[in-house]
């Protein structure tokens, strides 16, 4: 019998519709104009760059289509943002505010900056992820020149409170970013409502194609270009449009719009079952990240004793892909920096797995993970001297 | 994770699994902050010094757990100097080989075979010729941690 895969990681990519794909195909081999040139053939490149343009700004709240910028994807959208910001507004001043939580895009691009001699304040979260919009407000100073806030975290879903710290930005004039590529299109988003300057997306994330993101910019912000060349998106982003792409994400984002708050019902009632199961029926776990302000499909747990990487080993074996934040799996000695940022020690951040859902899990598949990864907790921890430890200390 | 087949092999069929009741000789060594941590227990005729059985526990990814499977493998039958000189390379080639970020759970391994073996000296008052201390204690590799 052939193993049935069951796909539990649409938080590190989602399998892209065929819906997207069949919107897209056209625009490899009828539509393959450069949407750039004079032509009336180009024309239609066009108007479908824009149809997506339109969608995402509607979906957004953005106040007109020429604040979404198409990019690489959500980690050049990062990049972009914090980097063009910073020198746009380095003689306002040179202070960046983010958190301990951040993307590797956003910590390692606030790491460059700061050997560029800007200065990044890096905010504490609390033992579920969140950041205090208070931290926000007391860490702004007078050369403070952006906000940069993920909307959910992509680890252990955490929502933040993207609206109070949007309100705090604006009342003090500051630019506000949000890094919401695990959130678009999974959460409702109005920039207008939460004052958001500024937002990154990626269209995988969504079940769009890989290699295409977007920028939200507000309009009147004067950010200079990341990717210099050509006059394509309003002379911000050069190189030829990648049409296929943008139509695809643009397709993408607009039939999970469609059905988002059925998709989120579906999601968390699943969700809530894989962690009603495992907390009940396994013990010494810890579930991470905040038990209600959460994305949907997010289940984010440490097993104790245990380490991450044997787990995913185990799992792969039964056709579950999942993933950790152990060392072992980032090739680093290190587990992830956003267990640590919550306090987990070392030993139980090394045991943890998250399991991000979508809308084709069922809850048989779910029910066969839970049975699984009972047994292979307790073959891991038969394995392990810290659970022999345990056990004679409390015999 | 790219491994061989004779890692997974001993990853999900682990040789010698388990632990020795009053065992001649136990090292611990690796500890939980950076995900590893091997323990393994020998069982050493005091007579002829040599390894009758050796069995192991392990904490760590499936590289760790293979590797300490191999080396019990290894240094069973052997006497305590024909022991000492079972080096991680020893187990890497018999494990035909580890992906280079997983190199040190063979050190790993070597490691705690030597800490047992030091463990059954101290025990037993003898000196085996060519072992050091173990280095690794656990508890004060945490503290030397928590200084940084």
């Amino acid at each position: 019998m052939e193993k049935q895969l069951i796909y539990l990681d649409n938080a590190a990519t989602t399998k892209t519709r065929p819906e997207v794909v069949e919107a897209m195909l056209p625009y490899f081999t009828e539509v393959y104009s450069n949407p750039s040139s004079v032509y009336e053939f180009a024309g239609k490149g066009k108007s479908a760059v824009e149809h997506s343009r339109d969608i995402i700004a509607g979906i957004l709240g953005a106040k007109s289509s020429n604040e979404i910028y198409f990019t690489g994807g959500g980690s050049e959208s990062d990049n972009w943002a914090l980097i063009a910001t910073a020198e746009a507004y380095a003689s306002k001043g040179r202070h960046i505010i983010t958190s301990k939580l951040e993307h590797h895009a956003i910590l390692h691009t606030c790491e460059y900056l700061e050997k560029q001699g800007y200065e990044v304040t890096y905010l504490d979260v609390d033992e579920y992820g969140l950041v205090d919009p208070a931290s926000v407000e007391a860490a702004i100073r007078p050369d403070t020149i952006l906000i940069s806030i993920m909307f959910a975290n992509n680890e252990i879903g955490t929502i933040e409170p993207i609206g109070e710290i949007g309100a705090i930005a604006k009342k003090h004039g500051v630019l506000f970013h949000t890094d919401a590529v695990q959130a678009f299109a999974h959460v409702p988003i109005n920039v207008q409502e939460l004052n958001i300057d500024m937002l990154s997306a990626s269209g995988h994330k969504f079940g769009g194609p890989k290699g295409i993101g977007f920028l939200y910019l507000r309009n009147g912000i004067r950010l200079g270009a990341f990717v210099h060349g050509g006059s394509q998106e309003r002379k911000r982003r050069a190189g030829t449009h990648n049409v296929p792409g943008i139509v695809g994400m643009g397709k993408a984002a607009e039939l999970a719009a469609a059905k988002l708050e059925e998709t989120m019902t579906y999601e968390k009632t699943l969700r809530d079952h894989l962690v009603q199961r495992v907390l009940t029926e396994i013990p010494h776990v810890k579930y991470n990240g905040h038990p209600e302000q959460r994305l949907t499909n997010n289940a984010n747990f440490s097993f104790q004793f245990i380490e991450g990487e044997s787990l995913l080993i185990l799992l792969d074996m039964q056709g579950i892909c999942a993933s950790s934040g152990s060392a072992c799996t980032s090739g680093s000695l290190d587990p992830s920096h956003v267990l640590l940022a919550i306090g987990l020690p070392h030993e139980i951040a090394h045991g943890s797995l998250r399991l991000t859902l979508s809308e084709e899990i069922t809850k048989e598949q779910i029910d066969f993970v839970v049975d699984e990864l009972k047994k292979i907790v307790v073959r891991l921890r038969e394995m392990s001297p810290l659970y022999a430890d345990f056990i004679k200390e409390n015999q | 994770m790219e491994y061989s087949k004779k890692v997974m092999d001993h990853f999900m069929n682990p040789r010698n699994m388990g632990e020795i009741e009053n065992a001649s000789g136990v090292g611990t060594v690796g500890n939980a902050k950076c995900g590893d941590i091997m323990r393994i227990f020998l069982d050493i005729d005091p007579e002829t010094h040599i390894i009758k059985d050796c069995k192991f526990k392990t904490f760590g990814c499936g590289a760790a757990v293979a590797t300490s499977s191999m080396a019990t493998e290894l240094v069973v039958g052997k006497n305590i100097n024909e022991a000492l000189q079972v080096t991680n390379k020893a187990v890497m080639e018999a494990l035909d080989g580890l992906p280079p970020v997983k190199v040190h759970c063979s050190l790993l391994a070597e490691e705690a075979i030597h800490a047992a073996l030091w463990d059954y000296a101290q025990k037993e008052h003898i000196t085996i010729e060519g072992l050091k201390p173990p280095k690794d204690d656990i508890s004060e590799g945490e503290e030397e941690f928590e200084e940084e």
